[in-house]
C-alpha cells in the first residue's frame, strides 16, 4: 500500500516539533523516497581529492543508492559522473579506488571514455552512421553530475539540477572541515588508508542521531568505556602515565554535567556539533613536537586558536560526521530501510607528527570498527530501536529534551549540550529536503 | 624441551579455551608484552601507522574479557558462543635455541549470538616464546581472507 509516494503533506507529518513518526525509520516506502528526493536534493560527501592525487586516478561512491565515480582528468580537473556506460548500463568502475591511465573503457563492449567523461570511441563507429546516435544522450559520454564543489580538497555533489547552493546549504558548519584541515601544519590532508567498514541492521539515520546523543555514552557504554576506566584502574600500579588507549575510552564515561556544559552548536539544513566549549577529545596527551610545528606554520596566536577548537561530533545533513580533533570523516551510507554501510576514514595531517595518525588510527578502531566495543554498544541500541518500533502501541519516536515550546528554524544557536534540539534540527531539514522540489514533479508529470 | 609437537598442541589448547569461553585461561596464554592483531590491508606490515580491525595489548584485552561478564553489557543479552574449525597448524619455525616458534593455522571461525550465526575464513599467525616450560604468545595474528568487506559485530576473539 503506498501511503507516501507523492504526497509531500503526509511525509511532512511525519516531523512534529519535538517528535517523529516512527515510519521515517522502519516504512521501505519512506526509504524509496528519501533515495529519489533527499539524497538528490542535499550536498553529499563523495571523496576526498588526495584519493585522486595523479591524473586517471578514480574514487568510486554512492549518492543514497546510485553509483557515482570522480576522476583525475589529464588536465587537473577532478569530474563526478554516474557510474554506468551510456550504452548498457554497465558500471565502469567496479573498484573503491584505482587509476585507469589515459582513459575508461567499458569491459562489455569496449566503449571509452576521457577522464572528464567524454565520449572517445565505440569499435565499428560505422554502424551508428545515419541512426540519430548524435542526437543521444549515449553521445555525450558518462552523464555527468553538474553540481560537484571541493571545498578543501573535500567533494561534494548534489545530484539534483535545482537546489540550494553548496554556499548555502553548509554555510558556516564547514568550519569544522576548515579546523580539521588547520591542523595539519601544511594545510593538507592526505587518505593513505582504507576505511573501516561496519554494517549495521538499522536505518541509517539512527547514527546520524546518535553522533550528537550526549546522553547515552554514560549509559549505553558503561560496558566499554566503564570497563575500561576499572581496568586500567586496578591494573595501572605506579604508573603515571595513562595509556593512549585509556586516553580515548576514558572521557566516554563524563557525567552529564560536563556534556550540559560542553554544549551543541546548531547550523541551518540540519548540520551540527557536539563539543562547543570542550570535549571528550580535549585532554589528549600533548604529541612531542606539534605545537612547534604549528607555531612556525601559523603563529603563537592562530596555532593556539586552531588546537583551541575541540569539536566532538560535526553531523553535516544528511549522512556524514567529522571529528576535526582526531581527523575522522564517517559516512554512513544507505543500503535499505534496516541496512546501512558505515565507512570511517581517518585523514592524515600533512607534516605532523606520526604519533598523531597513530592516535588517529587507535581511535577508529576503538569505536568505528566491527571488532570495537564501543561499536557494539551502539549497534546493539540501533537493532534493538529497529525492532521495537514495529511496535504499534506507540508510533512516535520522542526528542522533547530541552525543547521549550517553540524554536525557530534554520538558525544558527549555541544550546545545552544534552538537549535533543540537533536532532530536531536534522529532522526539520529531513522534512525540507525530501519534499523540495515534489509538488512541481507531480505536476508536471500529471 | 619444546617441539613442533608442542607448538601444535598449544594452538589447538588456545582454540578450545576459546570454543568453552574460558577466557581467563585464554588470556593466561598470553606473554605481559603479548599482542592480538588483525590487520585491516593485504600483507600489511605495519600494524601502527596502517589501520587494522584490532591491535590490542593484554590490558584491552582484559577490558573485552571483562566486558563480555558485565551486568551492563548489553550486546552479551543473549550471550554469543564460538566454534573454531583448525587445519593442522604448519610450523613455520621452531627454534629452542634462538627461542623463535612461530605457526600458520588455516581454520574456519563460526561466531553466533541468538538466532544469527556468521562464519568467517582466515589464517591465523602464532609467534610464540619460551616462559619457564610454557610457551606464551608473544603475537597470534589473525588474516580474514575477506578483511576488507564489511561486517556486522564481531564480540569474540578469532
Amino acid at each position: 500500500m503506498k501511503r507516501y509516494g507523492g504526497n509531500a503533506h503526509a511525509i511532512a507529518a511525519l516531523v512534529r516539533e519535538a517528535e517523529v513518526h516512527r515510519d521515517v525509520y522502519v516504512d521501505p516506502e519512506i526509504f524509496e523516497l528519501e533515495m529519489e528526493h533527499l539524497f538528490p536534493n542535499s550536498w553529499v560527501y563523495v571523496g576526498h581529492a588526495s584519493q585522486l592525487a595523479k591524473p586517471g586516478d578514480f574514487i568510486t561512491a554512492n549518492i543514497g543508492r546510485q553509483p557515482v565515480m570522480a576522476s583525475r582528468h589529464s588536465d587537473g580537473s577532478i569530474h563526478v559522473f554516474y557510474n554506468r556506460c551510456p550504452h548498457k548500463g554497465v558500471k565502469i568502475a567496479s573498484e573503491p579506488c584505482g587509476n585507469t591511465g589515459k582513459f575508461f573503457r567499458c569491459p562489455y563492449h569496449a566503449w571509452s571514455f576521457k577522464t572528464d567523461g567524454s565520449l572517445l570511441a565505440i569499435p565499428l563507429k560505422k554502424g551508428y552512421e545515419g541512426t540519430g546516435f548524435g542526437d543521444t544522450q549515449a553521445n555525450e559520454g558518462l552523464s555527468r553530475v553538474r553540481n560537484v564543489v571541493i571545498y578543501r580538497d573535500f567533494i561534494f555533489a548534489r545530484l539534483s539540477d535545482d537546489g540550494v547552493s553548496f554556499e548555502d546549504y553548509f554555510g558556516e558548519s564547514l568550519s569544522t572541515i576548515d579546523n580539521m584541515v588547520d591542523r595539519s601544519p601544511e594545510g593538507k590532508l592526505a587518505v593513505q588508508a582504507t576505511p573501516i567498514r561496519y554494517m549495521h541492521t538499522c536505518n541509517w539515520k539512527m547514527l546520524v542521531e546518535n553522533q550528537t546523543d550526549t546522553c547515552h555514552p554514560m549509559v549505553a557504554h558503561e560496558s566499554s568505556a566503564g570497563t575500561a576506566v576499572k581496568v586500567w584502574k586496578r591494573e595501572q600500579g605506579d604508573s603515571t602515565e595513562t595509556p593512549m588507549a585509556v586516553q580515548l575510552y576514558g572521557p566516554f564515561m563524563s557525567p552529564y554535567e560536563f556534556y550540559e556544559q560542553s554544549g551543541i552548536r546548531i547550523w541551518p539544513n540540519g548540520h551540527g556539533h557536539t563539543g562547543v566549549a570542550n570535549s571528550i577529545h580535549s585532554n589528549y596527551s600533548d604529541i612531542p613536537g606539534y605545537l612547534d610545528q604549528m607555531v612556525a606554520a601559523y603563529g603563537e596566536q592562530r596555532a593556539h586558536e586552531i588546537l583551541g577548537e575541540v569539536r566532538h561530533n560535526t553531523v553535516y545533513f544528511p549522512n556524514i560526521m567529522v571529528k576535526g580533533a582526531v581527523q575522522i570523516l564517517r559516512n554512513f551510507i544507505p543500503i535499505a530501510v534496516d541496512k546501512t554501510l558505515v565507512e570511517s576514514w581517518v585523514y592524515r595531517l600533512v607534516g605532523a607528527p606520526d604519533k598523531l595518525y597513530e592516535r588517529a588510527l587507535m581511535y577508529n578502531r576503538f569505536i568505528n570498527a566491527p571488532t570495537s566495543i564501543v561499536g557494539h554498544d551502539d549497534l546493539e541500541m540501533y537493532e534493538r530501536a529497529q525492532e521495537g518500533l514495529k511496535s504499534n502501541g506507540n508510533q512516535w519516536v520522542n526528542l522533547r529534551r530541552l525543547y521549550d515550546g517553540h524554536e525557530e528554524q534554520d538558525v544558527t544557536a549555541v544550546i545545552n549540550g544534552t538537549s535533543e534540539r540537533q536532532m530536531r534540527n536534522q529532522f526539520h531539514a529531513w522534512a525540507k529536503f525530501i519534499t523540495m522540489g515534489m509538488g512541481e514533479r507531480i505536476e508536471a508529470a500529471e | 624441551m619444546i617441539g613442533e609437537n608442542t607448538i601444535t598442541d598449544f594452538i589447538y589448547r588456545e582454540a578450545e579455551l576459546l570454543d568453552t569461553m574460558e577466557w581467563q585461561a585464554w588470556l593466561d596464554l598470553f606473554h605481559p608484552e603479548g599482542r592480538y592483531w588483525m590487520p585491516l590491508e593485504w600483507q600489511q606490515q605495519d600494524p601502527v601507522l596502517q589501520p587494522s580491525l584490532m591491535y590490542e595489548d593484554l590490558l584491552l584485552l582484559k577490558v573485552r574479557v571483562e566486558r563480555l561478564a558485565g551486568e551492563r553489557t548489553f550486546s552479551q543479552k543473549p550471550k554469543s558462543r564460538c566454534h573454531h574449525l583448525l587445519q593442522a597448524p604448519r610450523i613455520v619455525a621452531c627454534d629452542p635455541a634462538a627461542g623463535v616458534f612461530k605457526a600458520r593455522t588455516s581454520y574456519i571461525y563460526t561466531e553466533t549470538r541468538g538466532d544469527m550465526l556468521e562464519r568467517y575464513s582466515g589464517w591465523a599467525s602464532h609467534e610464540l616464546v619460551q616462559v619457564g616450560d610454557a610457551l606464551k604468545i608473544k603475537l597470534k595474528r589473525v588474516d580474514l581472507v575477506n578483511f576488507d568487506a564489511p561486517f556486522g559485530n564481531i564480540q569474540l576473539f578469532m
